[in-house]
């Protein structure tokens, strides 16, 4: 992301939660409030864990709360999980990532993963219940407020996605062509933060590598498997639009802290995200990969730069 | 008289096994999910600690210097037999739970590693205090991880109490937060390295305080 060197890391961030606006609105108008208030609770948990921890550090709060690298952890990381979560879910999660993904390790830059996915990972493993239940019409405010604030139970309003509720059914023996696999709504959503996404790379302010990559990875990966059994795994589409895909291709693999650096090192790791994104859907236990995989990636980073590292002019 | 303040010291803080000297971890982190399994290892890793100090340090002019290695494992794992047995047959259930790790007490590093450094070295009644000092402060920093881990996993403390005192121990659990569904995490693997790691920073930010 750091492309131009004109943007200062706030004008960057301010632009990555711009971009991420499409994808917001059209969560909004399909499953209604709940994702307001998912990133208006993490942005405040992610700003006074921020600040504390600051304090204690005696390091100064107000540049580091500035920059907007929290406040994008915190978004990334509200509009992740589903919009009906009970509120301590966003609470909880963006304190883990902020104190544990990035206070912990000494604060933006030097974080090894991404902060919101290793808080997303944490609410999976410790909360799957209510990480895999999503609104499935629009709820209003007043029906948004009594789910997020525990006060009335969501039954009926609820339901897996569509990718979470594929896996189910196949696993249960169903063929493809036997499921409804696709969800218009779901699928807005995602074209939303592809357009976003698109937007950042014509700005500058992401490389087009990691996305492009990742999507081969995807596309590559799954139309192997749909080719080798076209009514066991559902087609290569279906991964495109379902889940995290669009926005883990656009706004999560290309954290440039936590991201390779080097341009053919940006290949392989997005390449090799996307791999492991359908690889985790398709064999692992949980609905969507895409947390795990990029934590996964994160790890090999130090590994990929230094095979990757560009040979200096004249050597 | 001051060795020995010293060797208590040693045992429970400057040179805890767990938090200092990081020994022993593969117990440490498997076993504490709870309070109760914390205890039993704590008591039983202790007990072992107490007993092959005693007779490595007896025996330590006899143990010629080539193969005291050899001899120390043999004699500790002659006391992971008798703990293995005892609590085979007095708390099967505990037995059952702690698995494996209650025959890998033997390849604790921190036994071998007070066999090695002090045992062979001092007499037996200082061997004696130092294993039980050891002990102490590895199984003090055991329950506390059981705690925080059974705490924040599960919201309870001292369930399944039963296991160690029998009927007795059914009163002694406590729920502390009703209604609460868990976080998984705290119990997993990574819960235990993250509580291990706090702790360990709680430590050392006690001993900065100290030296400030």
């Amino acid at each position: 992301m750091m492309h131009s060197n004109a943007l200062s890391t706030n004008q960057i961030m301010r632009q990555v939660i711009y971009a991420l606006a499409l994808g917001i609105i059209a969560s909004y108008y399909f499953f209604g409030w709940g994702i307001i208030f998912q990133i208006v609770l993490g942005v405040a948990t992610a700003v006074l864990v921020e600040s504390v921890f600051l304090r204690l550090r005696k390091l100064p709060v107000k540049p580091a709360i500035s920059d907007g690298s929290a406040v994008l952890s915190a978004v990334l990381l509200a509009i992740s999980i589903p919009s009906i979560a009970p509120w301590w879910i966003v609470v909880v999660g963006v304190a883990f990532a902020i104190v544990f993904g990035k206070q912990l390790y000494g604060g933006l830059g030097n974080n090894p993963f991404n902060p919101a996915m290793l808080g997303y990972a944490f609410l999976l493993i410790s909360y799957p219940l209510q990480m895999t239940t999503w609104a499935s019409e629009f709820l209003s405010f007043g029906q948004s407020f009594d789910t997020v604030f525990n006060l009335t139970s969501v039954d009926g309003l609820s339901g897996a996605t569509r990718l979470d509720d594929v896996k189910t059914q196949l696993s249960l023996g169903y063929l493809v062509n036997e499921l409804r696999i696709y969800s218009i709504s779901q699928s807005l959503v995602s074209i939303g933060f592809l357009l976003g996404g698109l937007y950042l790379i014509a700005r500058g302010i992401i490389f087009w590598h990691i996305p492009v990559a990742f999507i081969l990875g995807i596309l590559i990966t799954s139309a192997l498997l749909f080719i080798s059994d076209n009514q066991l795994y559902a087609p290569p589409q279906f991964h495109l639009i379902s889940g995290g895909t669009m926005l883990c291709a656009f706004f999560i693999a290309t954290d440039p802290v936590s991201a390779s650096t080097t341009p053919k090192g940006r290949l392989v790791y997005g390449f090799l995200i996307g791999v492991l994104v359908v690889v985790i859907r398709v064999f692992g236990g949980y609905p969507d990969g895409v947390a795990f995989a990029v934590l996964l990636m994160n790890m090999t980073v130090p590994l990929i730069d230094t095979y990757t590292q560009p040979k200096v002019f004249g050597q | 008289m001051e060795d020995y303040i010293k060797i208590v010291k040693n045992g429970l803080w400057t040179n805890n096994q767990a938090l200092v000297a990081l020994l022993g971890l593969c117990p440490l982190l498997a076993v504490t999910n709870n309070i109760v399994n914390a205890i039993g290892l704590g008591v039983a890793t202790t007990f072992v600690l107490v007993a092959s100090n005693v007779s490595v340090s007896i025996f330590r002019n006899q143990i010629s210097k080539e193969v005291r290695i050899p001899i120390f494992v043999l004699l500790i794992a002659s006391f992971v037999t008798i703990v293995e047995l005892v609590m085979q047959s007095y708390f099967y259930d505990l037995y059952l739970i702690l698995g494996i790790f209650v025959p890998l007490i033997v390849t604790n590093c921190a036994i071998l590693g007070r066999a090695e450094a002090f045992a062979s070295k001092n007499t037996w009644g200082k061997s004696a205090l130092d294993g039980l000092m050891m002990g102490i402060g590895f199984s003090v920093v055991l329950i506390i991880l059981g705690a925080v881990r059974e705490l924040i996993g599960s919201g309870t403390l001292f369930d399944q109490s039963a296991l160690l005192l029998g009927s007795l121990g059914d009163t002694l659990s406590i729920t502390v937060f009703d209604d609460y569904q868990g976080t998984l995490l705290a119990i997993l693997p990574p819960g235990a390295f993250i509580g291990l790691g706090l702790i360990v920073a709680v430590k050392n930010w006690f001993d900065q305080i100290k030296t400030i």
